[in-house]
């Protein structure tokens, strides 16, 4: 009975419950969200020294003895997987700070996101089938209402795509659970590695494992049951966004590894061949998508769907190179993709836009190499140096509002921003509350100029008001009056 | 009873996919709740249907009697009604606030996420996105 195997969810419940609790007060919401989020690292990084050094850990849940209670099993995969979880669920809880408008903290943004760490730590850290089924429901429903929070039209819409096809996902996943208990009587995950061979129902067994993996390919976003991730991921504010990259498909693919390495491992010749070729085909399809998109977010999320192929493909081959070439895969998934999608948010706002034909230029204006733009090409590359540069791009996205802001008088032709230069900067910081506190009153600020606060704060049509008279070279300035105007009678 | 079980239940479920596949999102969500209907009936019955055998275990015995009605998937039942009754209730809310902000119930003209560029989009890319619509018949209705 090991404490230490329950406390990854302990915490973010705990943390969810008190930012509940001052639900009126958005600092302390803050606080308690980015305390939590550190509080679940430390525990994460017990856990893995834990295991690492004594072998698996399990508890038993209200003390039931397996198999007829639920145990939490944390073994090196498990375990790794929660310290990842936990690691990004901090740098999003950073960035979210900037990131996040007061409008969608106030509806309870701090606590779905510590339930959304909840559901996965859950998911990560459960050793029975149905108890996975419980906490990828968790974590599903706090993903719905963190992508529909805030109301805008295309998150409404990406909503309704993403809530309608992963309810088919859990859908297809509980009745694959309830067929699959049916034939062996069991749902913990050890007692079914050993009972299923022993059962003789083959083709039953095998059509359940197809069942599994459909369910889990769509939420892992595999080959043919991918549509729904970039129709919806694009959509919301980017913290939420670097959320789910880096973690909510993770989750699925946990699954994928979990459920065919250790209980549907009978008929590998069939279900893994499946899988390899669906893998490549992931790959592909994934990168073809991404080739194909004008959009930073909306091309990142193919690469996504492409890395999942990566993953998933060490599974098909099901060798131990090629899991642990998997497992390593994951970890590093998870963390580029995550950073990835912070430094997409990052070019959002100091470019303006998303859209790849209006961010030309950024480089030359961007200076120096805590840049997002250096940062970002490696890391998508997977280049060796992407690691160290991880860290820059993590510190400058971790600030992203953190510009040079020494003047706040508004001098439309200042357009020198340095990113890396605000980190230490106490100064900046405190002129950064106060455009935060300027911006809150409903002051228009132009963009690129000191109390331009986070973009995110003025929805969607702030992102093309371009900075007034002393506009972006790349930006025509009838172009900027046509699209001011034209928000003004927004199709929504 | 497993044979009338199963035809009910393989008819909720194509009722429900059904449901789903119309254009309208009212449909959507009377089939999703359709849909995990069916799925609770499937747990019941391949849970084993066993009649007044309730799992007591009898004085001096160690064990229930066998056959004896399984706990278990009645329990898995339970779980998956209330989580989908939780999802129901947010795809409620969900949908009228995608009524309020698209102003119809059509799921044909919720393509902004596919348009060009959702944060903004132009008419031209909008209707790009759209599908066509088949014209009218003269004097049939068009059911969505």
């Amino acid at each position: 009975m090991n404490i230490l195997v329950f406390l990854p969810i302990s915490v973010p419940l705990l943390t969810a419950i008190f930012t509940l609790l001052t639900y009126r007060r958005l600092i302390a919401q803050r606080i308690i969200g980015v305390a939590g989020a550190a509080a679940l690292l430390a525990v994460a990084i017990a856990l893995l020294i834990d295991v690492a050094s004594n072998g698996i850990q399990i508890m038993a849940v209200g003390s039931w003895p397996a198999p007829y209670g639920i145990t939490l099993v944390a073994d090196l995969f498990s375990a790794i997987m929660v310290v990842l979880a936990a690691m990004m669920g901090l740098a999003v809880a950073i960035y979210s700070l900037a990131d996040i408008d007061a409008r969608r903290e106030h509806y309870g943004y701090h606590t779905l996101f510590h339930i959304l760490l909840l559901g996965v730590c859950g998911a990560f850290l459960t050793g029975d089938l149905f108890n996975l089924y419980v906490w990828f429901e968790v974590l599903l429903i706090a993903s719905f209402v963190l992508l529909a929070l805030g109301g805008e039209r295309p998150q409404i819409e990406g909503a309704i795509k993403y809530v309608t096809i992963n309810l088919i996902a859990s859908t297809l996943f509980l009745v694959a659970v309830s067929i699959l208990y049916s034939v062996a009587g069991t749902l913990n995950m050890a007692d079914l590695a050993w009972k299923l061979p022993t059962l003789g129902q083959h083709g039953l067994v095998t059509a359940v494992a197809l069942l599994f993996m459909v369910a889990f390919g769509i939420k892992a976003a595999f080959f043919p049951l991918f549509f729904w991730l970039p129709a919806s991921y694009h959509t919301p504010p980017v913290a939420v966004t670097a959320i789910f990259a880096g973690l909510l498909t993770k989750v699925g693919v946990y699954a994928l590894i979990r459920t065919f390495t250790l209980i549907f491992v009978q008929d590998v010749a069939y279900t893994h061949t499946i899988i390899l070729v669906a893998a490549g085909l992931t790959m592909i399809v994934g990168a073809l998508g991404a080739l194909a998109q004008h959009e930073l977010r909306r091309m990142l999320s193919f690469l996504i769907i492409s890395h999942i192929g990566f993953a998933v493909m060490g599974l098909g081959l099901f060798t131990p190179a090629g899991l642990s070439g998997a497992v390593f895969y994951i970890i590093e998934d998870i963390i580029v993709l995550t950073a990835l999608f912070m430094v997409a948010g990052v070019i959002r706002r100091q470019g303006g836009s998303e859209r790849l034909e209006q961010l030309g230029g950024l480089y030359a204006r961007v200076a120096g190499p805590g840049g997002p733009v250096s940062a970002a090409g490696p890391l998508a590359l997977g280049h060796p140096a992407a690691l160290g540069l991880l860290c820059q791009a993590g510190a400058a996205a971790r600030r992203p509002g953190r510009r040079a802001v020494r003047d706040r008088g508004g001098d439309a032709g200042r357009q020198h921003i340095d990113p890396a230069d605000g980190d230490a900067d106490l100064v900046g910081g405190v002129l950064e509350r106060r455009a935060r506190r300027c911006q809150a009153r409903g002051h228009p600020r132009r963009l690129g100029v000191a109390c331009a606060g986070p973009l995110a704060d003025r929805g969607p049509g702030a992102v093309h008001h371009p900075a007034g008279p002393g506009g972006r070279a790349s930006l025509r300035p009838g172009h900027a009056g046509g699209r001011a105007a034209g928000h003004a009678d927004a199709l929504y | 009873m497993h044979v009338v079980l199963a035809i009910v239940i393989g008819a909720l479920y194509a009722a429900a996919i059904y449901l789903m596949l119309r254009r309208s999102l009212a449909k959507l969500i009377i089939g999703l709740s359709m849909l995990t209907n069916a799925t609770n009936l499937l747990i019941f019955t391949v849970g084993g249907l066993t009649r007044a055998r309730p799992p007591l275990v009898p004085e001096g015995a160690t064990q229930p009697a066998a056959p004896y009605a399984d706990p278990i998937p009645q329990s898995l039942i339970l779980t998956a009604i209330v989580i989908g009754f939780g999802v129901l209730a947010f795809m409620m809310v969900l949908a009228y606030r995608t009524y309020a902000v698209v102003g119809s119930d059509d799921l044909d003209d919720m393509v902004v996420t596919d348009a060009l560029d959702p944060w903004s989009p132009n008419q031209a890319s909008v209707a790009a996105a759209t599908p066509q619509r088949l014209p009218e018949a003269p004097g049939e209705k068009q059911a969505p």
